[in-house]
C-alpha cells in the first residue's frame, strides 16, 4: 500500500518536472549562499583557532618579561615544578615578505602541532637542532619557493599562513638571540602546591590571552555581516521553496482526496507526505552543500585578502571539507523545507475527506489575511527598533536590519493590493477595469516572489550605498591621512640618525612616525608621536577638535585619539585619558582612522619620546616635490633596501584594494541573492500562467487577440516589479543608513558620512523590470501561441 | 656492564622502525668520541657528564620494603643523549636530557616522563657536590665518590626520597671499566654501586609508607652501544641474601644466539667479569601487558658458581610507557639462592 | 452466505448549516445480497449521497448501524475504516476522481495495489472489456468523460471488492455514453458477484437495477 500511495504521489513530479525543478533549485540555492557563508566563517574561525592554540587546545596562559625571559629564569621555574615551556618569536623578512618565526621546545612544549609531534618520535634529529627542519602552511610554502636564508621547510596542515614553526634553537640562530625566550607559555595542568611564581622569578608577569583572542573578537563583526548575508539569502530562497511546495500540495489536492477514500489512512498520508519532503529537501541540501562549497571555494581567497589587510587576521585561503558546517547546511536544508511545507501538511491534516476536490486557487488569501499580514509586517518593525535599542549594538543594529526587511515584505501585499485597487477605481473603461481587478487577482500568487524581489532589491540599493558612501569618504579620508610623498623605515637605530642626517638637506620635511604600544580600554593600542607640521595641520582628518588643540598637542599638552577608541572607550574631547601607566593626557581632537582595527592615540614626538625613552625611531614620512628622484638617493646613495621605501601611491593602490575586496564577498553575495530573487519571480509567473487560461479565456472570447493579451501580461508583470522596485528604493536607503549608522560604527568602530546615489537607484528599477519582464516573457509567448482550441476547452469543461 | 636504557638516551637519534636495532641503537659514532681499551676511570670527574660521547645515563634501581613486607620497586633515571658532540650556552646546545622515575608495587606501576634540552640549566649534572637533575627530580651527592645520595622525583600519582648509602668502592665492569657490547666489539665505559643500603618514603595514591631495602647505581657512556643486527636485550641486576650482587644481559641477536655476559661481584666488591658461556637467562613464562608478550619469569644459571636461580617479577606490568617503551620492575629471586633484583627487557 | 453483504438500521444523519442543523438521514435501513444491484433515487438533498458514504465507511452516521462485508463499521477507529474501504470497497464517483499523474493503466490497477490483490490478468481483461486497450498509456487529462468513468470503474473492479459504490457514474456522460458506461458497470458487476448501490437521479437508469430505494427528505419511501 504504501508503495502504490508513494508511486502515485510522486508521480506528480514525473507529470510536472519544471515544479520540481523549482522546488530543488530553490532549496538548492537557498542552501548554497547559506553554507557558503558558514563554510568562510568557519575556516576563517578555524584559522583563528590555529593561530591562538599555537600549542593545541585553548589558547595558553605566557609569563613575559621586560627585555625577554631568561634562561636562569627558565630553569628556575622548571626546577621548581612549574611546566613552563619557551618560546622565542621573531619577525623574518624574505623575498619582500614579513614571516612570523616562531621558536619552540617540543621536548617541553604542551603540545605540538601534530606534523611536529608525529616527526619527534618518527625522526627526532630532523627537527631538533640548529640544522633542523621548520614547519609553515602550505601556501606560505608555495611563496617561498627557492627563497635564500631559510631553513629546510616542510608543509604541515594547522599551521596559520605566514608563520614558520621551528625548534627554539633553529629559531635562536635565525634571529640571533643564543638563548632568547619570548616568553614561556603555562602548560594548562600544573601539579599542586608549586611555590609562586614571583617568588622563583620575580620579573615575569603573567598574561592570559582575552577569550578567542583580539583577532577573533576584531573579525566577529564581519563575519556576523556575513552569516546576516547569508541568512537573508536563505530567506529569498525560502520564498521559493515555500512557493514551490504550497502549489505541489495544491495540485495534489485532488489525489490526495481521492487516495483517502481509496482506503489510505491519513496518518501514513501525511507520513508519505513528509518523508517525500525531506527526501527532497535532502538532496536539495547535498547539492546546495556542495555548490555552497564551490562558492565559498571561489570567495575564500577574497574574504581571506580582506581579514588580512582590514584585520591582520591570517585566513588560509585554501577551503577544507569539514562535515560541520556540511551537516550544519544540510540541517538547515531540512528545517526550511519543513518550515516551508508546515502549513501545506497542516491543512492536508485539516482537510476534510469529503470536502470539494476542487483545486483552490492557489493560496488565494483575502484581503483580512493581507490585513494580518501587513499587521505582523508592522509589528515586526517595532520589534526591530525595540531590539536595536534594547540590544548591544551590532546585534540591535542587525535585530534592526531583520524587522525592517522582513517587516517590509509583509506589508508588501496589501500596499500592492491598495494601490490596484485605487487604480481600479478610478478606471472608467472596460480593459483597463479588467486589467486592475485581474492583476490585484494576481497578487496574492506572486506575493511571495515578489517579496522575495523587494529583499533582493533592497539590499542591492543599501549595499550599494554604503560601499558608495565608504568608497567616497575613503578615497577623500586616504588623500588627507597619506600626506607625505615617501614612508621610508630605517633597520636600526644608528641607520635611523644617519637616515635623518641624509635626509634633512634633501627633502622638505622629514616627519618621524614613531610609536610604543599600549593597552587602552582593554585592548592592544598604540601611541604615535609625531613632529609639529603644517603637514598634519592642513592634513589630517579630524573630525571634532578644540580650536587651540595643535597647539595644545605640540606642547605635550594633550593628544589626538582615532574614532574607533573614541567611540569604543565612549571618550569625549576634553576627557583625560592614562596614555601609558602613569601618564595622562586630555583628550583634544578625535580623528577618522578608517581600515585600523585598533585604538591609535597621538600626541608630541617630544613628550612621548620622554616617556618612553626606548622608543624604536625608525619609521619616518618625507615630505618632497621630487619623490622619485630621493627615493633613487636613498636607494643609490644611502644604501636603502628598495622594500624599506614605500611611496604614497603604492599605499594608496594597496588601500583601495583591501578596501575593494572587503566589499568584493558584500557584492557576490549580493548578486547572487538578487538571482535567487529572479528565479522566484520567474517560477512564480509560470505557475501563474498555468493557471490563467481560465481567467483570459473569458476576455479572449470577448475579442482580445492571444498577441495583446500577451503584451498585457508583460507590461503587468512590469509594473508589479517596477512598483516593487519603488518600494525597495526607500527600504534600501533606510538599510543603507542602518548599516552605515549602527552596524558600521559597532562592526569597524567608525561612523560614516551617508551620500546617495540616485543612478544606483535607477539601476535597481532596471534591473526589477528587466527581471520581471524576462520572467514574463516565457508564459507571455506561451500564451501568445497557445491555440484557440485551448481556449475553448476551458469552457468545455467549465461545470 | 650495564646496555640496558641506552636505547631511550638514543631516542634521538633515528626511527625506531629502522632495521638498526632497537631505537637506532646501531647508529654510527661521527664525531663522536669512542670508548678506547685501557683508558682508566678517573674520580670524581668521570660520576660528570662526557658530552663528546653521545649517550650517557645516571641509573638507579632499588629493592625496598615496607613495615607490612610488602616488595617495592623504585627506578630513577637521567639519560644524556647528544645530537652531535660538544656543549654550548643557551639554545645552540647539542645535548638533550631525558627522565625517568618509576615506582613499583605488586599491584601498580606509576611511572613518568621528563625531557630537556641543555645549555639551559634545566636539566643536567654539576659537581662539588654531585648533582643530577631534571626538573624537580634530583639525585644529590651527600658524600665523597656517591657513597651517599638523595634521591627525589614525582609524577602523576606517586612520588618517592630516598637516602643511599654504600660502603665498599665502585665496581668497574668489564676490563676496568671497558664494557664490550658486541661479537663486533662495540663498547661503553661503565662502573657501577651494587651496595647501597636504602632507605625513605615512597608516597602512593594510598598514602606514605616508610620502606629499607638495596639500590644499584649504574653509570655508563658510549657512543655506539649496539651492533647493527643486535634487536633488544634482557638485563638483571640481582641481590643476592648471601651478599653477592649479579649483573647479567642478553643482547638478542636479529639471525643468531643472543649474546650473553655478565659480572659476578663479592659482598667485599670483588668484581669477576663471566665470558659469554658462564651465564644464561632463559625465559619461563610470558605474560601479556599493554598488548604485548613479555618473558616475566627467567631461569639464570651460572653454572661456574654453582648458581640456578628463579627470577620473577614482582609485578608483571611494569611497562614503561614512554617516549621508546620497555619493561622494567623489581623481582624476587628464588632457587639455589634469594635475593632480590631487576628486571629489564627491551626491544619487545 | 446467509449474511446480506451490507445491513444498515436506522442510519441518521445531519450537517450543520447557519440556520441550525439540517437532518439529511433520518432512520434510513436497508440490505443488500451479494450479487444484488440496487438504485438510489430521489431528489437533489434527499441523502442519497450521504447514504452513500456512510455505507462506503467514508463518513459516519450520528446514529444507526451498518455491516459491511461481515465488519460493523461503528467501532471502526480511520485506520480500520481506510483499511475496510481499500479492500472491500470500490467507489465510482461522479467526477471520476482519477489520479491526473498516473496514466489509464496505472489507475486500474491502482486500488488492487493498495489493497494488495492486484491481479495483472485481470486488469489487462478489464482494460479490454472497458475498450480501454488502445489507451492504457493515456493521461486522464487526454481522455473523454466516458473513457474517464470506464478507467475509474476498472479501478472499482480491479481487486474484485465485494461491494461496489458509484455516486451518480453517469451524471458527467451525454445520454448514450451513459447507457454504455452502465451496461458495462452492470454486465462486470454480474460476473464478479459484487454487489452494487448506485446513486442515480435518472428514473431510466435506475429501471435497469435489481432493486430500487427511493430516498424523499431523509427517509425510505
Amino acid at each position: 500500500m504504501i508503495r502504490t500511495a508513494l508511486g502515485a504521489l510522486l508521480s506528480h513530479w514525473r507529470r510536472r518536472p519544471g515544479q520540481l525543478a523549482t522546488l530543488l533549485i530553490g532549496l538548492m540555492l537557498a542552501t548554497a549562499l547559506f553554507s557558503a557563508v558558514q563554510a568562510i566563517n568557519t575556516e576563517a574561525r578555524a584559522s583563528y583557532g590555529r593561530a591562538a592554540a599555537l600549542f593545541g587546545g585553548a589558547p595558553l596562559d605566557s609569563l613575559r618579561a621586560e627585555g625577554g625571559v631568561t634562561l636562569a629564569d627558565y630553569a628556575a621555574l622548571r626546577r621548581a615544578g612549574w611546566r613552563v615551556s619557551p618560546v622565542l618569536e621573531g619577525d623574518l623578512r624574505v623575498t619582500g615578505q614579513s614571516l612570523r618565526l616562531i621558536g619552540i621546545d617540543p621536548l617541553t612544549a604542551p603540545a605540538l602541532p601534530s606534523a611536529i609531534g608525529a616527526a619527534l618520535t618518527r625522526a627526532p634529529t630532523d627537527i631538533l637542532g640548529t640544522g633542523a627542519m621548520a614547519f609553515t602552511a602550505p601556501q606560505t610554502l608555495a611563496t617561498l619557493e627557492g627563497a635564500a636564508g631559510l631553513p629546510p621547510l616542510r608543509a604541515a596542515e594547522g599551521i596559520p599562513p605566514g608563520r614558520i614553526i621551528a625548534d627554539i634553537a633553529l629559531a635562536a640562530r635565525l634571529l640571533g638571540q643564543p638563548s632568547g625566550i619570548t616568553r614561556l607559555v603555562l602548560a594548562p595542568e600544573q601539579p599542586s602546591n608549586l611555590p609562586p611564581i614571583a617568588e622563583i622569578a620575580p620579573g615575569l608577569t603573567r598574561e592570559t590571552p582575552e577569550a578567542g583572542g583580539d583577532i577573533a573578537r576584531l573579525t566577529d563583526s564581519f563575519h556576523l555581516n556575513l552569516t546576516a548575508f547569508g541568512l537573508l539569502s536563505f530567506a529569498v530562497g525560502l520564498f521559493i521553496v515555500h512557493g514551490a511546495i504550497g502549489l505541489a500540495f495544491e495540485q495534489r489536492r485532488p489525489m490526495l482526496r481521492s487516495l483517502r477514500a481509496l482506503g489510505v489512512p491519513l496518518r501514513s498520508l501525511i507520513a508519505l507526505l513528509l518523508a517525500e519532503i525531506m527526501t527532497l529537501a535532502l538532496i536539495a541540501g547535498a547539492l546546495g552543500v556542495t555548490l555552497g562549497y564551490l562558492v565559498a571555494g571561489a570567495l575564500l581567497p577574497d574574504v581571506a585578502a580582506t581579514l588580512r589587510g582590514l584585520y591582520g587576521a591570517e585566513v588560509s585561503g585554501g577551503l577544507q571539507f569539514r562535515p560541520a558546517w556540511a551537516l550544519g547546511g544540510l540541517a538547515v536544508a531540512l528545517g526550511g523545507a519543513a518550515l516551508a511545507s508546515g502549513s501545506s501538511l497542516w491543512r492536508v491534516a485539516q482537510m476534510p475527506l469529503l470536502s470539494a476536490a476542487q483545486p483552490r486557487a492557489w493560496a488565494r488569501a483575502s484581503g483580512a489575511a493581507l490585513r494580518r499580514q501587513a499587521l505582523a509586517g508592522a509589528a515586526l518593525f517595532a520589534l526591530g527598533l525595540l531590539a536595536s535599542l534594547a540590544l548591544p549594538s551590532l546585534t540591535g543594529g542587525f535585530a534592526l536590519l531583520a524587522g525592517l526587511l522582513i517587516g517590509a515584505a509583509l506589508i508588501l501585499p496589501m500596499l500592492l493590493t491598495a494601490g490596484l485597487a485605487l487604480g481600479q477605481s478610478r478606471a472608467k473603461a472596460g480593459l483597463p477595469q479588467w486589467l486592475w481587478a485581474d492583476t490585484r487577482q494576481q497578487v496574492p500568487g506572486l506575493s511571495l516572489a515578489l517579496m522575495a524581489l523587494l529583499l533582493a532589491l533592497a539590499t542591492t540599493v543599501g549595499v550599494g550605498t554604503m560601499v558608495s558612501s565608504f568608497r567616497l569618504t575613503f578615497t577623500g579620508w586616504l588623500d588627507q591621512r597619506l600626506a607625505s610623498e615617501l614612508y621610508v623605515t630605517a633597520r636600526t637605530e644608528e641607520e635611523g640618525a644617519a637616515l635623518r642626517a641624509f635626509l634633512a638637506p634633501r627633502a622638505d620635511a622629514v616627519l618621524p612616525i614613531w610609536s610604543a604600544p599600549t593597552r587602552l580600554n582593554g585592548r592592544a593600542a598604540e601611541v604615535y608621536g609625531f613632529a609639529d607640521h603644517p603637514t598634519y595641520r592642513d592634513n589630517w582628518p579630524i573630525l571634532s577638535g578644540l580650536p587651540e588643540m595643535w597647539d595644545q598637542v605640540a606642547r605635550g599638552e594633550a593628544a589626538l585619539v582615532n574614532e574607533q577608541l573614541a567611540r569604543r572607550a565612549d571618550l569625549t574631547l576634553g576627557q583625560n585619558l592614562e596614555i601609558l601607566p602613569g601618564w595622562s593626557l586630555p583628550i583634544a581632537g578625535i580623528y577618522s582612522d578608517y581600515g585600523n582595527p585598533e585604538g591609535q592615540v597621538m600626541t608630541s614626538l617630544t613628550a612621548l619620546a620622554a616617556q618612553v625613552p626606548n622608543l624604536p625611531r625608525l619609521r619616518h614620512g618625507v615630505r618632497s616635490n621630487s619623490p622619485a628622484a630621493l627615493r633613487e638617493a636613498l636607494i643609490s646613495d644611502f644604501g636603502l633596501p628598495p622594500d624599506a621605501i614605500t611611496d604614497q601611491a603604492s599605499i594608496k593602490a594597496f588601500s583601495l584594494g583591501v578596501f575593494e575586496r572587503t566589499f568584493t564577498v558584500t557584492a557576490a553575495l549580493n548578486v547572487l541573492t538578487l538571482g535567487v530573487a529572479g528565479f522566484a519571480l520567474l517560477t512564480a509567473f509560470l505557475t501563474l500562467s498555468s493557471m490563467r487560461l481560465p481567467q483570459l479565456a473569458p476576455v479572449w472570447a470577448q475579442g482580445i487577440t492571444r498577441r495583446r493579451l500577451g503584451q498585457i501580461e508583460l507590461a503587468r508583470s512590469a509594473a508589479l516589479a517596477g512598483f516593487t522596485a519603488l518600494l525597495a528604493i526607500p527600504l534600501g536607503l533606510a538599510l543603507a543608513w542602518v548599516l552605515l549608522k549602527v552596524v558600521n560604527v559597532a562592526a569597524f568602530g567608525w561612523e560614516l558620512p551617508m551620500f546617495v546615489f540616485p543612478l544606483q537607484w535607477l539601476l535597481a528599477l532596471g534591473l526589477a523590470v528587466l527581471a520581471a519582464l524576462l520572467a514574463a516573457w516565457i508564459p507571455m509567448r506561451r500564451l501568445a501561441r497557445t491555440p484557440p482550441a485551448r481556449f475553448l476547452q476551458v469552457f468545455a469543461h467549465e461545470r | 656492564m650495564n646496555v640496558k636504557a641506552a636505547f631511550a638516551a638514543l631516542l634521538l637519534m633515528a626511527a625506531q622502525a629502522t632495521a638498526q636495532g632497537f631505537a637506532g641503537l646501531g647508529t654510527q659514532a661521527e664525531g663522536f668520541a669512542v670508548p678506547e681499551r685501557g683508558t682508566p676511570l678517573t674520580f670524581p670527574q668521570d660520576h660528570q657528564a662526557h658530552p663528546d660521547y653521545r649517550i650517557e645515563w645516571w641509573y638507579i634501581t632499588a629493592n625496598l620494603t615496607g613495615p607490612d613486607g610488602t616488595d617495592y620497586g623504585v627506578q630513577w633515571t637521567l639519560f644524556r643523549s647528544a645530537t652531535a658532540p660538544g656543549t654550548d650556552e643557551g639554545w645552540q646546545n647539542p645535548q638533550v636530557w631525558m627522565g625517568h622515575a618509576a615506582l613499583t608495587t605488586p599491584t601498580a606501576h606509576h611511572h613518568a616522563e621528563r625531557l630537556a634540552r641543555g645549555g639551559t640549566g634545566q636539566a643536567g649534572v654539576a659537581p662539588a657536590p654531585f648533582a643530577a637533575w631534571i626538573d624537580t627530580w634530583q639525585m644529590l651527592g651527600t658524600g665523597p665518590d656517591m657513597d651517599s645520595l638523595a634521591l627525589t622525583a614525582e609524577g602523576e600519582g606517586f612520588a618517592y626520597a630516598l637516602t643511599l648509602n654504600a660502603e665498599p668502592p665502585l665496581i668497574l665492569q668489564g676490563e676496568a671499566g671497558y664494557s664490550v657490547k658486541s661479537r663486533d666489539g662495540q663498547a661503553s665505559f661503565y662502573y657501577s654501586q651494587p651496595f647501597y643500603q636504602a632507605q625513605g618514603t615512597l608516597t602512593l595514591p594510598e598514602g606514605e609508607v616508610p620502606v629499607t631495602g638495596t639500590a644499584w647505581l649504574d653509570r655508563e657512556w658510549s657512543s655506539q652501544p649496539l651492533s647493527e643486527s643486535q634487536t633488544g636485550w634482557d638485563w638483571v641486576s640481582l641481590s643476592l641474601d648471601d651478599g653477592r650482587r649479579i649483573m647479567g644481559f642478553a643482547l638478542r641477536e636479529e639471525d643468531a644466539p643472543a649474546f650473553h655476559s655478565g659480572t659476578v661481584i663479592e659482598a667485599d666488591g670483588t668484581a669477576t667479569p663471566l665470558s659469554p658461556e658462564e651465564i644464561t637467562l632463559t625465559p619461563l613464562a610470558m605474560a601479556q601487558t599493554h598488548g604485548r608478550s613479555l618473558p616475566v619469569e627467567w631461569q639464570v644459571t651460572l653454572p661456574g658458581h654453582s648458581i640456578d636461580v628463579t627470577i620473577k617479577a614482582v609485578n608483571p606490568e611494569a611497562w614503561m610507557d614512554t617516549t621508546f617503551p620497555y619493561w622494567e620492575g623489581p623481582v624476587r629471586i628464588s632457587g639455589s639462592h634469594t635475593g632480590r633484583g631487576y628486571l629489564e627487557m627491551t626491544g619487545y | 452466505m446467509t449474511q446480506p453483504l451490507i445491513t444498515a438500521s436506522d442510519l441518521t444523519k445531519s450537517f450543520p448549516a447557519p440556520g441550525g442543523a439540517v437532518q439529511v438521514l433520518a432512520g434510513v435501513s436497508l440490505t443488500l445480497e451479494r450479487g444484488e444491484t440496487l438504485a438510489l433515487t430521489g431528489e437533489s438533498g434527499s441523502g442519497k449521497s450521504t447514504l452513500l458514504h456512510l455505507l462506503g465507511a467514508l463518513d459516519a452516521p450520528d446514529s444507526g448501524e451498518i455491516t459491511l462485508d461481515g465488519k460493523a463499521l461503528g467501532g471502526l477507529n480511520e485506520a480500520a475504516r481506510a483499511k475496510l474501504r481499500r479492500q472491500s470497497v470500490g467507489l465510482v464517483f461522479q467526477q471520476f476522481n482519477l489520479i491526473p499523474s498516473l496514466d489509464v493503466a496505472a489507475n486500474i490497477a491502482f486500488q488492487a495495489r493498495l489493497a494488495g490483490r492486484y491481479d495483472a490478468a485481470w486488469a489487462t481483461e478489464l482494460a479490454a472489456r472497458l475498450g480501454l486497450t488502445e489507451l492504457t498509456h493515456r493521461y486522464p487529462e487526454e481522455l473523454s468523460g466516458g473513457q474517464q468513468q470506464r478507467v475509474a470503474i476498472g479501478r472499482a473492479l480491479a481487486g474484485r471488492p465485494p461491494v461496489l459504490l458509484a455516486d451518480e457514474p453517469t451524471g458527467s456522460l451525454d445520454e448514450a455514453t451513459a447507457d454504455d458506461v452502465l451496461d458495462l458497470m452492470l454486465a462486470l458487476v454480474a460476473e464478479t458477484g459484487a454487489g452494487l448501490i448506485t446513486v442515480t437521479h435518472s428514473e431510466r437508469l435506475a429501471a435497469r437495477f435489481g432493486r430500487r430505494l427511493h430516498l424523499r427528505r431523509g427517509q425510505v419511501t
